[in-house]
């Protein structure tokens, strides 16, 4: 008995451990991580040195990176701050990647082989402007300088250590600089700009000094607009305000002289408003109008000429130079399916260097830019390459009529994701021949065995290694048993909705959306959300389940919408609608029809709600439960949460029968002078609970109040809204507000003074997690409200229950007044957060975790039980058999519980949970600059046997047993036979 | 611009002045990450390697990275009380709180804020670095006799061989009287439960 009883107090304790952690050779086996830059803005190519290739981009998520110009691979990538935009980068030296950000105010230098920041400079000035930066080949006092005019402030600056050499302010406060050239081989430097937007002004300054040699202004009877381009090193291109006349402006010699052409005398028909495109081709410029493009060329003084007018998307690059006083530059235009990459030279329109036609995927519409780099052939010819960044945020390099590599950099900027189930393996189809025969598998096992042993080779380890990493199973195109195989579907701020494979990451189809395509009627449509239109379960099960895309014409909330309905099994967009309303929320209903399309109702701007799906059949159900639809609305800036509910049908269209007129049922009106909305949180729509009681420590039981319209609401003092340490504790506070949304009930509020936002808030079952900074500590703190339901604590009564006197199977409902009780327990936390999410399974019977985002973009589980209000310094010994933790001031963080392990996701933005069929996995897919997908078991995988499990350790075990069993019979037999001949 | 290159050279030079003014409105802060050689020598972490070492103001108002030699500096920043946190893959960092103060510039009062220690330079340390991954225990004896299987092994084994020894070892008296006071309470069995059982 007692060694029974040992026996299970070691079971106890072994499953007790309470780190979940990966070994180092796991890694890869159940997660993916990808890392994407972005979209490009501005790249420089580094292709002089033997060694390898490299391409160095910045883009507009504020990423600087370098790619391998073969494979597109990063070598290496920074990510600066949300506020510090890169605008512009050069390679100096030919090792130093230099980049200036901030609107001109930093300036780094960045080795280019390691990405190490080599000197940090910053760059202030007297008033804010363009930033421009030059590189240039001067050598100042020894050194290589870089040229830089931000912030009004002509700057020289060395290149090796980040000094700045000399200055120059230009402080008239109408001048707006547009260029700086230095023209090639000579050491002055001509700033030239807008002052008053009528008047064109030089300054030739001597570049070794900032010396101002030459001061020219000219004034013109009209205004200037935007850019100029440049046409040579001492002539520009304007457009004058109206757009219509063009100008060309030399400065040769610090002397002005200038021409002005009307555009109509260009162009036969009248072109309506034109814009200079920027580019720096010597003697060509382009200017763009609504209907075409249009290449003009400078010829002698001021003559202009148009060489090519094109109706088609054309794209130009900027100049290259071949060899000494040789230009070239490409253009890419679009055909059909194919795009033209044309190389020519600056000097002669006619002839072409390179003409090549490439087939490009529909699905990543049209060119965006492009970037050109030569290289010379075996023959001693030029070769091109040209790195093209499209519609879709790819980026793809071209070279010699084929497309060398692309990478997916849409996938950087996810908006919103959903999940799709994936199609149910069908009998008679072979989903490739994977399953191994008999012999393989155990020899599999057996090689699993010896490492295990650890009795394996190098080599048997790197043959386990791959046999996991590339099992076949996990990436199939069916529906498995545990549910871990699922469609990821992503919708990108490019308006390209892909699927990712839960099992490898990989894209099994993308599209961009008819819809968010911009179009006359739709300027500037953005993509909004993803719901689950059609989940097939029971009734049609022949249909592919499909996504519902909603988006609207431009960023402000009265814009009208846009819908898509697209098949998740093959990405075809059947359906695609361009409404008549506004799109202000999407409430996806409880309720489905009979093909299992989920009824949903899109709230517009003057607060009408229309239903979709548009059938009758959808109107007859919702008819039915019309009553019973309540939604809410939080206005941030006046501090307003109102709650509706329906009313009639739309009053003014008759025709509509699908809109209705709701009717505000309360409202509450937070007090503007002390308090600001800055973040709500509610309760997953899917969320499964799997009990309303809690038992605890002493035979008791604690019922959970558990309402699906609970909204959490934090507000601080106007004052502290903004960054940490620009208020006093005195004057800070948070208020948090726990409301029902159905009646508007504030079910709980709580002050926290001297804390401040940002805050982060996750809402659960009875429960609610939210992170936030006390600035009396000045640390960061996590607190939690548990919320408890009392009517029902008297259910306890054995008697009661028996008689039948309970109210246990009385509807939980928003209407009758629960008596509620809440629980609330602050810790410290030391990371700041940047999104936090609770795991999610399928019956909720798994306890849970919090997964918290951490600012070096980690993910870290930390277990629900510490964030318990009934913790305390000195648990009795029943709450310790319960599982309460003695109450410590701060969180723990157990490295080993970060799921992300050594990765970082980049820029993470959001961490969605999914649950797996399996009750104790959950699917954590995260998302920003990079991302990353991962099963997690919050309490291990009780319910399924773990991968490592050695079924060859099972076998011959068995295999021992029974022959044990046999040796011993043998010997019993034999034993008794002598006992009877005795 | 040249006083404040001056003053961040001089900054450079000696650790001591962590904040100075800037130009402008603001104030700038330089400090230092020290990252220990061997300290992480078992990570995945190249020791020393600081390329990717990000050094965060305020939750992410601005970033910014290390110099080769360890040193940042962060530019334009008003007075007030700030946060500092480091983000290093294999190391934890404590954030430090950092006082900028308008009253007498170039005085440093900085604080670990997870030991409350006070800095007397900006030069900041890991407390610990930070290891992922499970070490996997290498194959032993006794962690096969402690799994489930062993476990069951061990008491089989125990079963079988130790208990007859038990008995065999037992004094032949007591045996006979053992098996005698079972043969008079007998074998309960479902029978003798039974009421009425008793009297057969």
């Amino acid at each position: 008995m007692a060694i029974m009883s040992f026996i299970f107090v070691f079971f106890f304790f072994s499953s007790l451990q309470p780190i979940l952690s990966l070994y180092e050779d796991q890694v890869g086996l159940m997660d993916w991580h990808q890392q994407y830059i972005g979209k490009v803005k501005q790249a420089v190519f580094h292709t002089h040195k033997t060694g390898r290739k490299r391409v160095v981009a910045s883009t507009e998520q504020n990423i600087i990176a370098t790619l391998d110009l073969r494979s597109g691979e990063i070598f290496w990538r920074h990510v600066l701050g949300p506020n510090d935009v890169v605008d512009g980068i050069d390679i100096a030296l030919g090792k130093y990647v230099i980049t200036l950000s901030s609107g001109g105010s930093i300036l780094r230098a960045w080795n280019l082989p390691d990405g190490q920041m080599v000197w940090e400079s910053s760059l202030h000035g007297p008033k804010h402007s363009k930033s421009l930066l030059l590189t240039t080949n001067l050598i100042i006092e020894k050194d290589n300088s870089l040229i830089v005019f931000s912030n009004g402030r002509l700057n020289a600056v060395s290149c090796i250590d980040g000094e700045v050499l000399w200055k120059k302010d230009f402080e008239e406060e109408s001048l707006e600089v547009q260029q700086v050239i230095q023209p090639p081989g000579s050491d002055f430097i001509y700033v030239v700009g807008f002052a008053a937007s009528s008047q064109f002004e030089t300054y030739k300054i001597n570049a070794k000094n900032g010396e101002l040699l030459k001061h020219e202004s000219t004034a013109f009877s009209g205004r200037f607009s935007g850019e100029v381009s440049l046409v040579s090193s001492e002539t520009v291109a304007a457009l004058d305000s109206t757009g219509s006349i063009l100008l060309t402006i030399s400065f040769h010699n610090g002397k002005i002289s200038s021409q002005q052409t009307p555009v109509s005398n260009l162009l036969e028909d009248s072109p309506g408003l034109a814009v200079i495109i920027h580019s720096s081709v010597t003697g060509i410029f382009a200017i763009k109008t609504d209907a075409a493009t249009i290449f003009i060329r400078v010829i002698g003084e001021g003559k202009l000429e148009v060489v090519e007018k094109t109706n088609h998307e054309t794209v130009v690059s900027d100049a290259l130079t071949i060899s000494e006083g040789q230009q070239a530059f490409a253009l890419v235009q679009h055909a059909g399916s194919n795009i033209h990459l044309t190389v020519k030279p600056a000097h002669d329109w006619d002839s072409n260097l390179l003409k090549e036609s490439i087939k490009m995927d529909q699905q990543r519409g049209f060119v965006h830019k492009v970037f050109i780099n030569n290289y010379i052939r075996t023959d001693r010819s030029h070769g091109f390459r040209a790195l093209i960044v499209m519609e879709d945020h790819s980026l793809l390099l071209l070279q010699q009529g084929a497309i060398v590599w692309s990478r997916e950099d849409g996938l950087a900027s996810i908006i919103d994701v959903t999940t799709s189930e994936l199609p149910v393996e069908k009998a008679g189809v072979s989903v490739a021949k994977v399953e191994l025969n008999l012999f393989e598998w155990l020899k599999g096992h057996v090689l699993k065995l010896k490492g295990t042993l650890m009795l394996a080779t190098p080599e048997d380890i790197a043959a386990i290694q791959y046999m996991r990493l590339k099992s076949s199973e996990k990436s199939k195109m069916t529906r498995d048993h545990n549910g871990f195989r699922k469609l990821l579907i992503a919708l990108t701020r490019a308006g390209k909705l892909f699927a990712l494979h839960t099992g490898d990451g990989r894209i099994v189809w993308s599209h961009l959306l008819q819809s968010l395509h911009k179009s006359e009627s739709c300027r500037q449509p953005i993509g909004l959300n993803l719901h689950q239109w059609q989940v097939p379960h029971h009734h049609a099960l022949d249909e592919n389940p499909s996504v519902l895309v909603v988006g609207r014409c431009g960023p402000s909330s009265d814009a009208l919408g846009v819908l898509s309905l697209v098949d998740s099994y093959t990405g075809k967009e059947f359906s695609s609608l361009r409404l008549v309303h506004s799109v202000a929320q999407v409430i996806p209903l409880p309720y489905t029809d009979s093909t299992e399309q989920r009824l949903h109702l899109l709230i517009d701007a003057d607060k009408h709600a229309h239903l979709y799906p548009k059938t009758p059949e959808a109107i007859d159900i919702f008819q039915s439960e019309f009553s019973n639809v309540y939604w809410y609305s939080v206005d941030d800036d006046n501090g307003i949460i109102k709650g509706y509910a329906l009313k009639t049908k739309c009053s003014g269209n008759v025709a509509d029968e699908f809109c209705f007129d709701s009717r505000e049922l309360w409202s509450i009106v937070l007090p503007s002078e002390s308090e600001k909305i800055i973040t709500t949180a509610t309760r997953k729509l899917n969320e499964a609970v799997h009990t309303q009681a809690k038992l605890i420590a002493d035979q008791d039981v604690m019922y959970k109040y558990i309402s699906s319209n609970l909204l959490f609401v934090a507000t601080v003092a106007p004052k502290a809204s903004g960054e940490i340490g620009s208020v006093t504790p005195e004057e800070s506070w948070l208020v948090v507000y726990l409301i029902d949304t159905v009646t508007g009930r504030v079910l709980h509020r709580m002050t926290h003074h001297g804390s401040q936002g940002p805050v982060q808030a996750v809402l659960s079952e009875n429960w609610v997690v939210y992170h936030y900074f006390n600035l009396r500590a000045h640390r960061y703190e996590m607190s939690v409200i548990e919320i408890y339901d009392q009517s029902r604590a008297d259910n306890k009564d054995v008697w009661k229950l028996v008689v039948g006197n309970h109210n246990l199977t009385s509807p939980v409902s928003s209407y009758s007044r629960a008596e509620v009780i809440t629980k609330s327990q602050s810790y410290f936390f030391t990371h700041s957060l940047k999104a936090i999410a609770v795991t999610l399974t399928v019956k909720g019977i798994t306890s849970k975790q919090l997964l918290i985002g951490t600012i070096g973009d980690q993910v870290l589980a930390l277990d629900k039980r510490f964030l318990d209000p009934r913790r305390s310094v000195n648990p009795t010994q029943a709450e310790r058999e319960e599982g309460i933790i003695p109450l410590t001031d701060s969180l723990p963080i157990i490295p080993q519980s970060y799921i992300t392990h050594s990765l970082r996701v980049e820029g993470l933005q959001s961490i969605i949970t999914v649950a797996a069929k399996l009750e104790s996995t959950t699917l954590v897919f995260a998302h920003g600059l990079d991302l990353f997908f991962t099963h997690y078991a919050p309490s291990r995988t009780y319910d399924s046997l773990t991968e490592d499990f050695s079924y060859a350790l099972l076998l011959i075990t068995i295999v021992a047993l029974v022959a044990a069993i046999f040796v011993t019979w043998i010997l019993s037999q034999r034993k008794e036979l002598q006992d009877r001949w005795r | 611009m040249a006083p404040i290159a001056r003053l961040l050279l001089l900054a450079l030079l000696s650790t001591a002045l962590t904040i100075s003014s800037g130009s402008g409105d603001g104030y700038t802060i330089n400090g230092r990450v020290k990252i220990p050689q061997g300290l992480g020598t078992k990570g995945f972490a190249l020791p020393g390697k600081t390329s990717n070492v990000k050094v965060i103001l305020n939750g992410g108002q601005i970033v910014t990275y290390l110099r080769p030699d360890g040193y940042f500096s962060f530019q334009n920043i008003p007075a007030g009380t700030h946060l500092i946190e480091v983000a290093a893959i294999g190391y934890f960092f404590s954030p430090v709180r950092v006082d900028v103060s308008a009253r007498n510039p170039g005085k440093v009062q900085a604080a670990l804020t997870e030991n409350r220690r006070g800095l007397s330079e900006l030069v900041l340390e890991p407390l610990r670095d930070e290891q992922y991954y499970e070490i996997r225990e290498p194959f032993s004896i006794m962690s096969v006799v402690k799994s489930p299987m062993g476990l069951m092994v061990g008491f089989m084994l125990v079963v079988v061989f130790l208990m007859p020894k038990l008995v065999e070892n037992m004094d032949p008296e007591e045996m006979r009287r053992a098996q005698e006071e079972m043969r008079n309470q007998g074998v309960p069995s479902l029978a003798s439960l039974l009421p009425g059982g008793g009297r057969n």
